[in-house]
């Protein structure tokens, strides 16, 4: 039943990458959170089971035909809304936000589930109403619709960081899937005039951190900390970096958060610019990687797939990046397979499941 | 559908793939430059910005300079003084820790805690003090059980100590806290609060010399504050040594011969000027400074109405009394208006207009000559040529011999004293000056003030014929390396050449004055060395019908009785140095300030005082 030739096509080069970076983070984790004392198991142990957890999901996610994603997309999509609904009804309630349904032996986070189901739901939309000759206002409201409803629910919890990367990914999505240059603009407009808009409906925690990210030091010791510290360490590691355990700014706990948003601070702190050049090349990789799998894949609704979880893996990592070495705002994004922290590895390796999946189905058979 | 056909064969599908993939570059790139940024063009500053998280400064105090006398005899020093001090991340439990220590210090356990809540708004990396200055024993005793005392540390501070306790304690001054205003000024630059700095003496005027350089501990903390190690020590640099002009034993001996009373008494080197003792009574303990004084303390020293602070020998103004007849005398033969053997007949007093001017000695001098005059300290001669003379001259003369003016010494707070001029009283009471006021200036009294400094100088200028030094204390200060920093020389501020034959004329007065029977100070003359000197008697208040009887000790309350004043110089022939002391309150020179001046001058040339077979009782002004 299972067809030998896919294993000739597996997508090793791919997994190869992912599991490179992830042992990278580990030791980084390691040394980020090696001065701990905690009791129970370290957090980079915790890491390594999270990874072999999330390289059994890949696994499990290559072993079915994404094709019979393209009939199930629109079910999933409406189970994951119901469950967004259910959070903001049921949901755990913790730092202020509600993000979590808790089922008892684990805690579901749809929002985050979303990532994923908005890819595949796009994905099903264009493969099916797309064409190759650019959309208008009227072929692009159903996508838009499709978008809203979840961002909008996310937003509600309120989880802007989440809400925003669902945005980037569809948006992608519907990009690449060619827009008319007069809908371009007039959609540019009124995405420039929704911010606007929508910065009042921003919560004051959330205005907060981007009066904090236009001019960090008006707050040092509150939320202008995480920023300025993260810069201290990224710009004390210079070119070589100081030395791997021997960061001062994360060993001696300086730099808050630096096992899950600001585990790339600590790289960059202990690694030097040469390490952070060496990071970044390796996920541009993986990017241009998962396009060229997107370019390759057998069909539209496979290359749409594969585009999405590009899109996903390239938002997170941009907007991480961004806000920990001070050219975005503070949200709480992490960094894809170096960030410690279960539900961001089971997303990103279910999202690697589908490349390898797209990448070893791009012959039909 | 074939392989690989339908959607991928979209024309400019391959271009978006292009832009895509540069775009995500581009992005890359962007995020790398900024990286290049932070990492290469900013490194150092945001290295710096780390290191200033991470590290802190604790500063170790260094010793001050010692001081020693002339000859290298030390009068201030450092001892280590041990206190306990508490790291407050290694405490395990305060309430036991304090208890323990409690037994162990000797202190209440109310005062220790009241003390830590107070300390805790340090930084928990800097040790928190607890108790100073505790002594060795209990020291030793806190370090024998320091396994059972998580936290503590016992640390030493040098703290100053006084060999000579009181002696000298008003050149050598006291420390104290920094005040807020002298943190505040530029001169104190670097200080701290909680820092000792010089108060009073050389300790104040000396301080940028005295004061070492501060050592200094790296320690490592986290975000926390917590001490993680200890980076790096910079040892402290003691203060540099200073040498004074004083010696040491003779600075004992004068301090001695004062015994309980209270007033100030100056050597000085007649040819250079620098100050051989300089003493000043009562005195205080300098050690009571050194670790903070108690409130208590400080107000009784500052409510003791002999004022035990102040330096009299610098600050102290008084009447100079019949020492100032030196310059009445100098002033009229230098005016050519008398000669040494002008005789005025003193019949117990002089009248002039329709004031009557009495002589101490009621019955009268006789016929009287300057050297008389002097010996016996007529007051009537003086009287009498005082008003040919006029006040100016005799202001002239005065502060040519360095009266009425600061002289510039090493210490901080002397006095001007004051000289009278006709302009000065014009300005000061705009009323003319009256000829009655020149006859009572002459004979020391009205408004003439001197300090001691002032009388020991003058009387120097006169020993050496006319030459005023500045005087000085200090005479070389000295780095821990040998080089000499500072190296005082004598220095010159007037020199008015007396006439050989005025000046004649006066010693001879000054020397019969000691050295011949009649004289005021006969009676504690020395045997080996020959003393030249001049008596005084200051009036405090003026007693109506004031009687010499009325003026002995006991009938009349202490604070009214009269200064006893005595002025200086030995060998007479070859004066080397001159001295003035002045006793508040002693009532007549001769007989109370002339024994200090004495034992003195002994002490300098190293004779003794013998005790006069034919000492007769009190003798004059």
């Amino acid at each position: 039943m299972f067809d030998r030739r896919l294993l000739t096509h597996f997508d090793w080069v791919l997994l190869g990458m992912i599991c490179l970076v992830a042992s990278i983070g580990i030791v980084n984790l390691y040394s980020a959170t090696g001065s701990w004392e905690t009791g129970g198991t370290p957090v980079y142990i915790k890491q390594i089971y999270w990874f072999g957890l999330g390289i059994a999901i890949a696994l499990a996610v290559c072993v079915f035909d994404y094709r019979h994603l393209e009939y199930m997309g629109f079910f999933f999509y409406g189970v994951n809304v119901f469950l967004l609904v259910g959070v903001l009804l049921f949901g755990k309630t913790t730092m202020g936000a509600t993000r979590w349904i808790d089922l008892g032996f684990f805690n579901l986070q749809p929002s985050e589930v979303m990532k994923i189901v908005i890819i595949i739901t796009l994905a099903c939309h264009f493969n099916r109403k797309g064409h190759a000759f650019g959309h208008n206002l009227k072929e692009l409201l159903p996508p838009f619709s499709l978008l809203a409803v979840p961002v909008l629910l996310i937003m509600k919890q309120p989880d802007l960081g989440t809400a925003m990367l669902v945005v980037f990914i569809g948006m992608t999505i519907a990009l690449f899937s060619g827009i008319q240059k007069l809908t371009f603009i007039v959609l540019s407009v009124l995405g420039v005039a929704g911010a606007c808009g929508g910065w009042f409906l921003l919560h004051d925690y959330q205005r907060e951190r981007i009066y904090t990210f236009l001019n960090p030091e008006r707050d040092p010791l509150g939320s202008g900390y995480h920023i300025i510290q993260s810069k201290i360490a990224v710009g004390s590691g210079g070119f070589w970096g100081k030395g791997f355990m021997k960061g001062t700014q994360s060993q001696l706990s300086f730099l808050p958060e630096r096992h899950t948003d600001f585990a790339f601070s600590v790289f960059a702190e202990e690694w030097g610019f040469v390490g952070s050049m060496g990071l970044l090349a390796l996920y541009l990789l993986i990017i241009i990687w998962g396009l060229y799998i997107a370019r390759r894949a057998a069909d539209k609704f496979g290359m749409f797939l594969a585009l999405g979880v590009v899109a996903m893996l390239f938002w997170h990592i941009v907007v991480n990046l961004g806000m920990v070495i001070g050219l975005l705002p503070v949200v709480g994004v992490p960094l894809p397979l170096f960030s410690y922290g279960g539900t961001s590895m089971v997303t990103t390796m279910i999202g690697v499941g589908l490349l390898l999946n797209v990448s070893m189905r791009r012959f039909k058979f | 559908m074939g392989l690989n056909s339908g959607w991928s064969g979209t024309p400019g599908l391959k271009n978006r793939f292009l832009i895509i993939s540069l775009a995500a570059t581009g992005i890359f790139l962007l995020l790398l430059m900024r990286l290049w940024y932070l990492q290469i063009i900013s490194a150092d500053a945001y290295l710096q910005l780390s290191e200033k998280n991470r590290l802190r400064y604790v500063p170790i105090e260094a010793p001050r300079g010692s001081i020693y006398d002339r000859d290298g005899a030390l009068l201030v020093d450092n001892r280590p003084a041990f206190g306990v001090s508490i790291l407050r991340q290694d405490v395990e439990d305060t309430n036991d820790l304090l208890t323990a220590l409690s037994g162990y210090l000797g202190e209440d356990l109310a005062t220790l805690q009241e003390r830590y809540a107070k300390g805790k708004r340090l930084p928990p990396y800097r040790p928190l003090p607890l108790a100073e200055d505790i002594g060795r024993d209990r020291m030793e005793m806190v370090q024998e059980n320091a396994q059972d005392l998580p936290g503590v540390l016992t640390v030493v501070r040098p703290t100053r100590a006084y060999p000579y306790q009181e002696s000298a304690a008003h050149v050598l001054g006291y420390l104290g806290e920094i005040t807020e205003q002298q943190l505040r000024s530029p001169e104190f630059y670097g200080y701290r609060t909680g820092d000792f700095v010089g108060k009073s003496g050389l300790e104040k005027h000396l301080e940028p010399y005295l004061r070492g350089r501060e050592g200094e501990r790296r320690l490592e903390v986290d975000v926390r504050g917590k001490l993680l190690r200890n980076i790096q020590t910079r040892d402290p640099f003691p203060g540099n040594r200073v040498y004074l002009t004083l010696k040491k034993d003779l600075q004992l001996a004068a301090e001695a011969a004062f015994g309980d009373q209270a007033g100030a008494a100056v050597m000085l080197d007649v040819h250079t000027g620098e100050v051989l003792a300089m003493v000043s009574r009562p005195s205080f303990n300098p050690a009571a400074f050194a670790s903070g004084i108690t409130a208590e303390e400080w107000i009784h020293l500052l409510k003791d109405p002999r004022h035990p602070l102040q330096n009299k020998a610098i600050k102290g103004q008084y009447p100079p009394g019949s020492t100032f007849k030196i310059v009445t005398a100098l002033a009229a033969l230098k005016a050519g208006l008398i000669t040494p053997s002008t005789v005025v007949d003193c019949k117990g007093s002089l009248e002039i207009g329709d004031r009557e001017f009495r002589c101490w000695k009621k019955e009268g001098h006789g016929k009287t000559n300057l050297k008389k005059a002097l010996k016996e300290s007529c007051d009537v001669w003086f009287y009498q040529i005082a008003q040919d003379v006029g006040i100016d001259r005799i202001s002239e003369e005065a502060m040519a011999l360095g009266l009425g003016q600061s002289l510039g010494i090493d210490l901080e707070g002397e006095k001007d004293g004051l000289i009278p001029t006709r302009e000065w009283k014009r300005k000061r009471f705009g009323t003319r000056w009256y000829d009655g006021e020149t006859v009572i200036a002459s004979i020391g009294q009205g408004y003439v003030l001197t300090t001691p400094l002032q009388l020991a100088v003058m009387t120097a200028a006169v020993a050496n014929g006319g030459t005023v030094y500045r005087p000085q204390v200090v005479k070389k200060i000295v780095d821990l390396a040998g080089n000499v920093l500072v190296e005082n020389t004598p220095q010159v501020l007037e020199d008015n050449p007396i006439d050989k034959k005025n000046l004649q004329a006066v010693k001879a007065g000054l020397e019969a004055a000691v050295n011949e029977p009649g004289g005021t100070a006969w009676s504690r003359r020395l045997e080996k060395i020959k003393v030249a000197g001049k008596t005084g008697t200051a009036q405090v208040v003026k007693l109506k019908d004031k009687d010499s009887k009325d003026n002995d000790e006991g009938k009349i309350p202490y604070k009214f009785r009269d200064h006893a004043l005595f002025v200086a110089y030995a060998p007479a022939d070859n004066p080397e140095v001159a001295v003035a002391v002045v006793v508040e309150h002693g009532s007549h020179g001769g007989s109370v300030a002339a024994p200090v001046a004495m034992a003195m001058i002994a002490n300098y040339f190293g004779v003794d005082v013998e005790p006069q077979a034919d000492k007769v009782p009190y003798a004059g002004d």
